[in-house]
């Protein structure tokens, strides 16, 4: 990792700069929490927050569950990887649905992506929360990502509904985390705070972190919907008039639900490739995350209601 | 060079900060098309030109709404020279808790001043506040030089008074038009008489002075592993310094020593290791050591008193009478006070803790040098302290705060242990008092 050998004057690269500084977010929730868990979408993020974890508590195991939040709309190559990764890292997986919802017929063209969300995410989530008593859960965020996630704190409380007011956000300074809680209150901690999606990328890559298949380019039967590439896996994404499905060279680039995230055409099949196109690609990481965009500050809405 | 460098910026209300961030993003490629796109159908609906640079970084509804920056936002761009975390502080309500929030991790701070208003109290009362949370290299941007044509005589006048409030620092002065793009990411040439170098020239080249690996080793423990019976380790960040195996650390507040054995990292055991790396250290003697804890090779400051520089951050005053929660490192302790503060007041203090903390001064060192205090009764983070000044532990409370004796029974009984500790403290210092 370091070879102090060759540093005249040792100083650490940026990368391994923002591993310190997660490592010691990781470490100041287990010593402050009694009941922390990691909410684990199978992103890129996670895996990147797995090997933090790894990381910060060797040579012990990860003292956390994982939790993952399945709107059972997730792609099948998602839920494959995620329980092998539970399995490899030696972590206690839970996994939660909002079964209810599900059994209602709760789908995005039914409901409306904003309704869908609202209860196979957001809901499920706290409920999650509140059935496993979890006093911290920690997130993938990056303040990078989106522009109410670039004011969000370290230690980030949430009232007894779970719920964020962003004005009443604790001030944050050096590194030193509030963990203190009024009764009710819980807190949601995002180590990857300062990273941005190329800092992932990288990392990735230097420290040879598995990702889904789905990241990496391939041959991929799609039907093409104005800019975003949708691969069918649910049978209520029906196809339009007109559309035809179609085989085409394309990669995730953010993962989400099938129905509601769509592929970019892509040549990158491997992690260097993925980042010499994002060095060169002139689209944020969310634009084909529709539930971003269905209204005007979409994503500080979900995270005032209790969505990450 | 480090490839990091943390920024911050401070300016007062319509000194157009937003815009010349907003400007510094999508000049430097940092913002994406579709985000550029977003915001141009925003900027149409607000009637201000073909783009509103500022809405790249108003993150919240309401902020964009009412055209002001509530909350700091953090903001993070790269060139193929340095990557930055920029720390965008608003000047309006409130700038003093935010500009310290944003102020305590940068290691530059970018001040904004309107070139038709000149310097204005908010803009001293911003360098200050900067200069009190250790930042030592400033950029002075003269912004809205368009609205002046461009005119030396004031650009000079301003960075002369500048020259006088930043005494002592090291600092750029740049003229320019945030909206305008001149002097942010190339020279300008409408500013022909300007020599220096542009914002971002300058962001990119700037030597910072802080070395933490050059200080002395400090370790504040995070926990302590102990995965097996085998296995006794101490987790945490240095703080500053380098340890190296063999090296005689001590352990404070109790003063007991050992040798590093090994250096443990999930990427294998290393020989050396330095700040602000994350590692845990084996130590060859078994000493008890908890959270809190900080190991040093050359003795710190130990003790229970200090002066310090106190940002009060709560619409709730600070209340000398009150206990409030320190976190100082990765030990939390109660706390009292000597004086009042209000909300955005600034003010040098003397702290009192319950138990002993293990500290630098916060000029020599940012991590052991500050602290917060937490509202008991909210849970909020109200205050920020720089120490500035041990305070010896056998001086008496009175010399340090003048307070009355009724003031003086109170700390007493509040100091006890328990209610029967108390009763008797207070008896006995009535008792001294009246014979």
């Amino acid at each position: 990792m370091l070879d102090p050998a060759v540093a005249v004057m040792p100083r650490l690269d940026h990368l391994r700069a923002l591993e310190a500084e997660s490592i010691h977010i990781l470490r100041e929730l287990v010593a402050e929490f009694e009941r922390p868990v990691m909410l684990y979408s199978i992103g890129k993020d996670s895996s990147v927050m797995l090997r933090l974890a790894q990381k910060a508590f060797f040579p012990g195991p990860i003292p956390f569950p994982l939790l993952h939040v399945d709107t059972t709309y997730k792609f099948r190559e998602m839920i494959e990887f995620r329980d092998e990764m539970a399995t490899a890292v030696g972590a206690r997986l839970i996994v939660h649905t909002n079964e209810e919802a599900i059994s209602d017929g709760t789908q995005p063209f039914a409901v409306g992506t904003q309704r869908c969300c609202g209860l196979l995410k957001t809901k499920a989530l706290l409920d999650a929360l509140q059935a496993g008593n979890f006093d911290a859960a920690i997130g993938g965020a990056r303040r990078d990502e989106e522009r109410s996630r670039a004011k969000e704190r370290v230690f980030s409380v949430r009232d007894a509904n779970g719920q964020w007011d962003p004005k009443r956000q604790r001030p944050e300074l050096w590194n030193l985390l509030n963990a203190k809680l009024q009764p009710g209150e819980s807190i949601r901690v995002f180590p990857l705070s300062n990273w941005t999606e190329i800092d992932v990328w990288q990392y990735i890559h230097v420290e040879k972190i598995p990702i889904v298949p789905l990241y990496y380019a391939k041959d991929r039967e799609v039907i093409v919907r104005g800019n975003s590439l949708i691969v069918q896996e649910q049978p209520f994404v029906v196809t339009m008039p007109g559309e035809q499905p179609q085989v085409l060279k394309c990669r995730m680039r953010s993962l989400g639900c099938s129905p509601c995230t769509g592929a970019i055409r892509s040549e990158a099949d491997t992690v260097p490739k993925i980042i010499e196109e994002l060095i060169s690609t002139r689209q944020s990481e969310r634009q084909l995350r529709i539930i971003d965009h269905d209204q005007d500050a979409s994503m500080e809405m979900k995270k005032r209601e209790g969505y990450f | 060079m480090s490839g990091l460098l943390r920024i911050c910026t401070a300016g007062s209300v319509d000194d157009g900060k937003s815009t010349l961030i907003g400007r510094l993003l999508h000049d430097s490629q940092s913002v994406y098309e579709d985000q550029v796109h977003s915001v141009k159908a925003a900027s149409k609906n607000r009637g201000v030109g073909v783009i509103d640079f500022s809405l790249f970084t108003d993150g919240l509804k309401a902020e964009r709404e009412q055209g002001i920056t509530i909350d700091v936002a953090y903001r993070y761009f790269a060139t193929a020279r340095r990557k930055f975390i920029l720390a965008d502080t608003p000047g309006h309500e409130q700038y003093t808790r935010n500009m310290a929030t944003g102020a305590s991790t940068a290691d530059v701070a970018i001040l904004l001043v309107d070139a038709q208003q000149g310097v204005k109290v908010q803009s001293r009362r911003h360098a200050r506040i900067a200069s009190l949370l250790g930042i030592k290299d400033f950029v002075l941007a003269v912004n809205k030089m368009d609205l002046v044509d461009f005119d030396r005589e004031i650009f000079e006048g301003i960075t002369d008074e500048f020259e006088e409030i930043l005494a002592g620092a090291n600092f750029h002065a740049i003229p320019m038009s945030a909206l305008g793009g001149d002097n942010v990411i190339t020279k300008s040439d409408r500013t022909p008489w300007f020599n220096g170098s542009s914002l971002l020239d300058f962001l990119e080249t700037v030597q910072v002075t802080r070395d933490l690996t050059a200080l002395p080793f400090r370790f504040p423990v995070q926990l302590v592993m102990r995965p097996d019976r085998e296995f006794r380790g101490y987790a945490g960040q240095i703080a500053s310094g380098s340890v190296r195996i063999g090296d005689r650390l001590t352990t404070w507040p109790s003063g007991r020593s050992a040798h590093v054995k090994r250096i443990v990292t999930y990427d294998g055991e290393l020989d050396l290791a330095y700040a602000p790396m994350s590692v845990t250290l084996v130590l060859d003697d078994e000493i008890d050591i908890s959270r809190g804890d900080t190991l040093t090779a050359e003795p710190p400051h130990v003790g229970t008193q200090f002066e310090a520089e106190v940002v009060w951050m709560d619409e709730r005053p600070l209340d000398p009478a009150r206990v409030y929660l320190l976190k100082h490192t990765t030990r939390t302790v109660t706390a009292e006070v000597s004086h009042a503060l209000l909300m955005n007041q600034i003010a040098t203090v003397t702290v009192s803790t319950a138990r002993p903390l293990v500290f630098d001064k916060y000029e020599t060192n940012r991590i052991t040098g500050s602290f917060i205090l937490v509202d008991p009764a909210t849970q909020f983070t109200a205050g920020a302290g720089m120490i500035t000044n041990p305070v010896r532990d056998d001086a008496p409370v009175a010399a340090v705060a003048p307070v009355s004796a009724a003031e003086r029974l109170a700390l007493m009984a509040r100091r006890a242990g328990s209610d029967a500790e108390a009763v008797e403290a207070v008896r006995k210092a009535l008792e001294e008092l009246l014979t």
